[in-house]
């Protein structure tokens, strides 16, 4: 009996915090669909907003601008964070600490502070707010979600395979290459698709450090959304929240595949 | 053997350098400027000054920090209450079930808060879903002003943070060893002391991961207020905002962040004193 009502309550809970996180979002997707521009009520399926998103030109400009940051970034900050990860797992140099105490840190980071001080550095730099400052700020907020995901995966393995090889004769880079890297694979696509939403959903940072000549998507939607709930921007975001899902299952299957 | 050392010190040179240069020195940037001086003419000008300091003892700042602390700490307690469960219920179903629920946790959590803010929007507004209901099952008789109030953005920052508090814990509860809990179980514990004696302490890591991963954000999240709350709502991210971007004072909002910086530092140092090394390795997403 008392079994019975502690699951009730398990259920209970469960249901209702996925309801509070998904009812939200479904009502944006079902009001895209909407035949109506204020009404609550349901005038019928419309594929109307999706059309006008279709033809707003200065969106797909947006979008484009967004998308080829995300895959810049997310590229380089994948190298760049690897790399890092391997030899935090690996090596045993001086600092080592310092940099996984860094690494840390810049996630805990509120990211407004992480976007006044690149918008400081920046101008300071005398380098123009557009898309390279973009770039430089989307790779370095990646680099850490990249490091820790590789990281975590690689101390998930015994070590005792990396060693194996080192002893059978192996040099380090061939460690690196044959063993390392293929095991990391599934972390570092992952680390790839998470930084790549990352960059495509950054509102705070890219608030700082972009400029009028370089518009990005979510700081079009932010303006949109200002002027308030409409329509098109249901469609929009109705669009952006299914390329999310892919990802996440894409990244999901990835990972799920390889373990 | 010499391509091994050039390709260590190839990579590590490239993340020193680059988070050295666009984090550290970045940072340090920002301690600089809020000890500058600035006038109309010009952002920051080079003279030693700790007026922006002073000039966050004012009254009204003040009033803005204490707000912007007790609506972080107020989300965080929701999120906590909501979360804290949430989690331990999760830990325990079938491996199956689990790994499926997860995955639907995890979406959101990669979802553009900006979405999901504009969602809470579109849930809110006065003709919106909520009050609706409401008025179907005569709890109210008129729709209620629920957007652009202080209740709408402690709602969109919960939900847009719950994730980041689960997430930890869940991680936690998930290496807790569950003999523990059924020894106490037949040594005749109560679910009172199971929860408080057992429960508790072993998810501490898990907690105070989860309350800083919500607790910082919900300072500075400033387009959930922007958004939800309207012009009257001033978190200390609005406050950075407007002072960099439309008051054009960069010192004092540098301040400002120094500020912020200093809180999250304690937060990190409570964190690193009150939890083990290996305890925060379980907690990491």
């Amino acid at each position: 009996m008392k079994k019975n009502s502690s699951n009730i309550t398990r259920y209970t809970w469960l249901t209702a915090v996925y309801a509070f996180l998904y009812i939200p979002i479904f009502v944006v997707v079902f009001y895209s669909f909407n035949n109506t521009q204020f009404s609550l009520v349901w005038h019928g399926m419309t594929l109307n907003w999706y059309q006008d998103l279709w033809r707003d030109t200065n969106l797909w400009v947006a979008l484009f601008h967004s998308l080829l940051l995300a895959l810049c970034a997310s590229t380089i900050a994948v190298v760049i964070g690897s790399f890092a990860a391997m030899n935090l797992y690996w090596y045993r140099f001086r600092g080592r600490h310092l940099l996984y105490g860094l690494v840390f840190i810049l996630i805990v980071t509120p990211d407004i502070v992480l976007g006044i001080s690149l918008l400081i550095l920046f101008s300071l730099m005398h380098l123009d707010l557009g898309f390279w400052s973009l770039l430089l700020a989307h790779i370095t907020f990646c680099i850490p979600f990249v490091v820790i995901t590789v990281y975590s995966r690689l101390v998930d393995f015994d070590s005792h395979l990396f060693e194996a090889a080192r002893d059978l004769g192996a040099s380090e880079i061939t460690i690196f290459r044959r063993i390392m890297l293929p095991l990391a694979l599934p972390a570092i696509i992952v680390g790839l698709l998470l930084s790549f939403t990352l960059s495509l959903d950054d509102v705070v940072i890219s608030y700082f450090v972009a400029g009028p000549g370089y518009e990005i998507l979510p700081l079009k939607i932010f303006s949109m959304a200002r002027l308030g709930v409409r329509p098109e921007l249901n469609a929009l975001c109705t669009v952006i929240f299914v390329i999310t899902v892919l990802l996440v299952l894409l990244s999901h299957m990835t990972l799920r595949k390889k373990t | 053997m010499k391509y091994d050392s050039h390709f260590r010190y190839f990579s590590l040179t490239l993340i020193w350098a680059w988070l050295g240069i666009f984090a550290l020195l970045a940072f340090l940037l920002v301690l600089g400027v809020s000890f500058l001086d600035h006038t109309q003419a010009h952002i920051v000008i080079p003279r030693l000054t700790f007026t922006n300091y002073q000039f966050l003892f004012q009254p009204m700042l003040l009033k803005i920090f204490g707000k912007s602390f007790s609506i972080a700490a107020t989300v965080t307690f929701f999120c906590l209450i909501i979360g804290y469960p949430f989690a331990y219920f999760l830990s325990q179903l079938d491996r199956h079930y689990k790994s499926l629920l997860m995955l639907f946790l995890i979406i959101p959590f990669w979802t553009s808060s900006l979405v999901r803010s504009y969602a809470i929007m579109a849930i809110l507004k006065t003709k919106g879903l909520l009050n609706l209901l409401l008025l179907t099952l005569g709890i109210i008789h008129q729709p209620m002003q629920l957007l652009f109030t202080n209740v709408a953005v402690i709602i969109g920052l919960v939900y847009n943070l719950l994730p980041f508090m689960v997430l930890p814990l869940y991680a936690n509860f998930e290496r807790l060893d569950r003999r523990l809990l059924e020894a106490a179980e037949d040594l005749g514990a109560g679910r009172f002391i199971k929860v408080y004696k057992i429960l508790l302490p072993l998810t501490k890591p898990g907690i105070y991961a989860g309350v800083m991963m919500v607790f910082l954000p919900s300072m500075t999240l400033f387009y959930i207020p922007d958004l939800l709350g309207g012009a009257r709502s001033l978190l200390l991210g609005n406050l950075i905002e407007n002072q960099f971007l439309f008051a054009n004072n960069w010192p004092v909002g540098s301040a400002v962040s120094v500020i912020l910086t200093a809180v999250m530092g304690g937060m990190l140092f409570i964190y690193w004193r009150a939890t083990q090394r290996h305890e925060r390795q379980q907690v990491l997403l």
